[in-house]
């Protein structure tokens, strides 16, 4: 058989998804595609599935965030067909109070992890996940640090309290990074 | 057999006595001084290394500086066994009650060295992950500057411990003083 080309698989995406592929787009080296957010496990099980094609390699999935965009957050996975060498990007918009996903651990063992990450970082949910809690964070942090509202600096520290830079400190209290 | 030779050398040395009253077959001074003495010149070291300035006290502990010349060079890996801990590298806020843990489980009296920028204050890790200073979770009685500070660094702030434990009283430890410090930090 055959290797067959990105555009095949695109094509045989679109025909069989139809307009659930909102976009299709080249940005740099890398394929993407634009779905909606209810066909993410459909998409990536059908490629994985496909004898073809043969995405089976997650590479890797993460969570993003555009303030001041209609549908700000997203999630984008990237996958690979090892056999035939192609690469592909997917990612699904939504907007913030809907951000529960279908967890593609059905298909990808390796999306667990990288699932809680999403959920640590940016608050995405994921349905099916078996164990989603945070991962890299401290387990009493209560708010998402990769949203863009929130400023990456530390606001426990006195000696930057600073009008020229606008840091807040007032609300720290430090008995709270104390077990 | 071969002739042994007999090796004699001028170089090394002994610590001073502390002052005190001297005559045939006595010697009296007060026991602040004698303990603070044999502290000082014996201090078992903790090492806490994270990161890079972990590296520098490898380098510390090595043949060319050498800590074993001011009497540290037994690391105790028990905190239970150390006088001194020796937090190098960056502090992640979830490995801020691990530390905590370690500092509670050694025994009076201890000293703490804050070893380079991150342990002192976060360093150039000025983000929401990273503990700004173990000073917030632990009482630290000298800090280290650099990043990483040199071996010669590291070694002068083992120095100043080295003075705050040779002149510390005996009681300091009973202190209310101490015993506040140490409540500000939630410790018993």
């Amino acid at each position: 058989m055959e290797k067959p080309t990105l555009d095949e698989v695109i094509a045989a995406l679109k025909e069989k998804f139809g307009e659930q592929i909102l976009q299709e787009e080249q940005l740099y080296d890398y394929r993407t595609l634009t779905i909606r957010k209810e066909s993410v496990l459909p998409v990536v099980r059908y490629l994985y599935d496909n004898e073809h094609f043969q995405f089976r390699y997650l590479t890797t999935m993460c969570g993003l965030h555009f303030p001041n965009t209609p549908q700000p957050f997203g999630m984008m996975y990237q996958i690979h067909s090892l056999v035939h060498n192609l690469r592909l990007r997917i990612k699904a918009f939504t907007v913030e109070n809907d951000l529960t996903y279908d967890s593609i651990i059905p298909v990808f063992l390796a999306a667990n992890w990288m699932e809680r990450e999403a959920f640590d970082f940016f608050g995405f949910k994921f349905k099916g996940h078996p164990n989603l809690k945070r991962i890299l964070n401290v387990e009493d942090m209560d708010y998402y640090p990769l949203r863009k509202e929130y400023p990456i600096e530390d606001r426990t520290r006195f000696d930057k309290d600073d009008t020229m830079f606008g840091r807040k400190t007032s609300d720290f209290d430090r008995k709270k990074l104390i077990p | 057999m071969s002739e042994e030779k007999i090796i004699t050398s001028p170089e090394i040395k002994i610590v001073k006595s502390p002052d005190g009253y001297e005559g045939p077959g006595f010697f009296a001074t007060s026991l602040d001084k004698v303990v603070g003495l044999a502290r000082k010149n014996s201090l078992w070291p903790l090492p806490f290394a994270t990161s890079c300035c972990g590296i520098e006290f490898m380098a510390t502990m090595a043949s060319t500086y050498d800590l074993g010349r001011f009497g540290a060079e037994r690391l105790s890996f028990s905190p239970r066994q150390a006088d001194m801990l020796m937090v190098m590298g960056t502090i992640a806020k979830k490995m801020a009650p691990v530390l905590h843990h370690v500092y509670e489980q050694m025994a009076e009296p201890r000293w703490v060295l804050s070893v380079g920028a991150c342990a002192s204050s976060g360093g150039i890790f000025d983000t929401y992950s990273v503990l700004q200073g173990i000073d917030q979770i632990i009482p630290v009685d000298v800090y280290v500057p650099g990043c990483p500070p040199r071996p010669e660094q590291i070694i002068d702030g083992i120095l100043n411990i080295q003075k705050l434990v040779g002149s510390e009283s005996l009681r300091r430890r009973n202190s209310p003083e101490y015993k506040a410090l140490l409540a500000s930090y939630g410790i018993e």
